[in-house]
């Protein structure tokens, strides 16, 4: 255990050095203010919550943003450390490849939640609090949070996984290029191609199913039909009728992202002989 | 105790074999070279001995266990200075040590000695990108000093460091035996190991060539004494007068001869029956470099 904080502290202090936890959190959190703040203007309504609305518009964000920085985070988190030449001294000490490879995605995680929490918390407490949010949008706001970490964490896990696999650096990065571009642009576009073309032989409940096949989709069905205020602003009231998954089973199915290749990776970085 | 035990082992990647069938054991504060061409196996042996690759067949011992088997308790126990070192660049020097310390389990405040130790206290707080190949070698050799190995595996370890400092690092190392710390090392450097070591491993293609001491390494390889005499202006009468004892090599001034070195002493009694014809005598003995030669790239004796 204490050498798996060894190595996720020392990622961490890594982040803070080069600047990468200060960045991704401004990043975050200018983008979280500017939505925050323009979000709540197209909604017109005098009744608006507008911390529901944040949600909405920083789920959208997110998506794009948490798997990208997750994977510039990790994608050369083995591969790099072979190529530096790094790795051989690290696997004489009392540290096994289990331990090295937990501490690593234990670390990069760290920093994802840090920038996540610090960004989009600055700027959900700046409109919960300035303009006024129930117990229900907290609580959709707090869902956000948390399944924004584990978004992050499941790209963290996938590269981490990709990194391990290949020989070089510039593989690594080109199949985390791959990954992002794969689960947050070309999978919804064949989801939508899909439902135009299959809609006569594909059934209805299949369509919630092939969603479960991508973290993203399943943080994005998570957060906007987690909770009554947010499904209204986020248009999805009558598609979470029809996929009717409930949000503990979406919470384990993303759970299940973050574990599986990170079971993987452990699996065959076990194995691995230098 | 032996403390580090190596039977019958091999050690094939695929198809190819990286060791085969490498059997010796070294006691409780040994120094051994290993020297070798590239690719002869020297770092494949080091790799078995840290329990970082299994051994094909044959079985590794160090201190007493199985590397590859032990818990990672028995790891404090080694130090490694693997062959081309590298650090994380943007960290300190000081920064690395001190996380590599902690990863080990030794108290970080011993660092500071080390570093000074080592010779790289004034550049402690500068990053490892900024160190040259000699300062990287003296970080690499202070992380391999952590916590007071009993174990000690340098490969290539003088590489990039300057005669003084190399002179250090066999002090530093001469300090460790006394200690009990069992010490292996490889090197292409070959003449400074000549004073320093006692036992020689010669690796070549994967199989243990020779070993020994010096002395047993000379008299096994029955390389020739090459012995130079000065005789200006008598070359051509002294070497009539040496009947039986083959001469190499005859110019104006000077006559060499070489002899087994067993025949050592007779030859000089024979010269130094020549009276003044000879004015001076150079005996030159096999080096490490010339045995070295001798079974590198010779027969492999079994």
């Amino acid at each position: 255990m204490n050498a798996i904080l060894v190595i996720a502290g020392k990622e961490l202090r890594d982040g803070l050095r080069n600047r990468w936890i200060i960045g991704a959190t401004l990043v975050l959190a200018s983008l979280a203010f500017a939505l925050a703040l323009l979000g709540a203007a197209p909604t017109g309504a005098l009744a608006v919550k507008p911390l529901a609305v944040t949600v909405v518009s920083l789920a959208s964000l997110s998506i794009f943003l948490l798997p990208l920085i997750a994977l510039l985070l990790s994608y050369d988190s083995v591969v790099g450390e072979i190529e530096r030449g790094t790795m051989l001294l690290l696997l004489t000490y009392p540290l096994t490849h289990t331990q090295f490879l937990l501490g690593k995605m234990m670390g990069h995680s760290a920093i994802l939640a840090l920038a996540t929490l610090v960004g989009y918390g600055g700027a959900g407490l700046a409109v919960g609090l300035g303009q006024g949010g129930d117990a229900q949008s907290w609580g959709a706001f707090a869902l956000l949070l948390a399944t924004s970490v584990m978004l992050g964490m499941s790209f963290v896990s996938l590269a981490t996984l990709a990194s391990l696999l290949v020989r070089e650096r510039s593989t690594a990065a080109g199949i985390s290029v791959a990954l992002w571009l794969l689960f947050v642009v070309v999978f919804d576009l064949a989801i939508l191609g899909l439902l135009v073309t299959g809609k006569d032989w594909l059934a209805p409940w299949a369509f919630g199913w092939l969603l479960m096949a991508n973290p993203a989709d399943v943080y994005r069905l998570v957060n906007l039909t987690g909770f009554e205020n947010v499904r209204m602003f986020s248009g999805m009231a009558g598609a979470a009728a029809d996929l009717s998954f409930p949000p503990g089973a979406l919470l384990a199915v993303l759970a299940a992202w973050v574990l599986v290749p990170m079971t993987a990776a452990l699996m065959i970085f076990r194995r691995r002989e230098l | 105790m032996n403390a580090i035990v190596i039977d019958h082992v091999g050690k094939t990647y695929g198809a190819q074999a990286a060791l085969a069938d490498v059997s010796f054991s070294l006691a409780e504060g040994a120094l051994l070279a290993l020297l070798g061409h590239n690719g002869a196996g020297k770092t494949t042996l080091m790799k078995l001995m840290l329990g970082l690759i299994r051994p094909t067949s044959g079985r590794v011992e160090v201190l007493g266990c199985d590397p590859a088997g032990a818990a990672m308790e028995f790891r404090r126990h080694l130090g490694f200075l693997p062959e081309n070192v590298a650090f994380h660049d943007e960290m300190t020097g000081r920064d690395t040590l001190i996380f590599l310390a902690r990863l080990k389990g030794v108290a970080s405040n011993s660092c500071a000695a080390l570093l000074e130790r080592v010779g790289l206290a004034p550049a402690a707080d500068r990053r490892v990108k900024t160190y040259s190949k000699g300062m990287r070698q003296r970080l690499g050799l202070a992380q391999a000093l952590l916590g007071h190995p009993r174990i000690l595996l340098l490969d290539e370890p003088t590489t990039g460091l300057d005669p003084v400092l190399r002179a250090e690092f066999f002090d530093i190392l001469a300090e460790l035996r006394k200690g009990g710390t069992t010490v292996l090392l490889s090197s292409h450097i070959l003449t400074e190991l000549e004073a320093r070591t006692e036992l020689v491993a010669i690796m070549r293609a994967g199989r243990l060539a020779a070993w020994g001491t010096l002395p047993q390494l000379r008299a096994a390889a029955a390389m020739p004494v090459r012995i130079r005499l000065s005789t200006p202006g008598a070359a051509s009468r002294v070497a009539n007068r040496l009947g039986g004892v083959t001469i190499a090599h005859v110019n104006d001034h000077s006559v060499d001869l070489t002899c087994l070195q067993s025949e050592k002493m007779a030859v000089l009694r024979h010269v130094a029956g020549l009276d003044a014809e000879v004015q001076d005598v150079d005996i030159h003995l096999p080096t490490l470099d010339d045995i070295y030669l001798h079974f590198g790239h010779g027969e492999v004796i079994q």
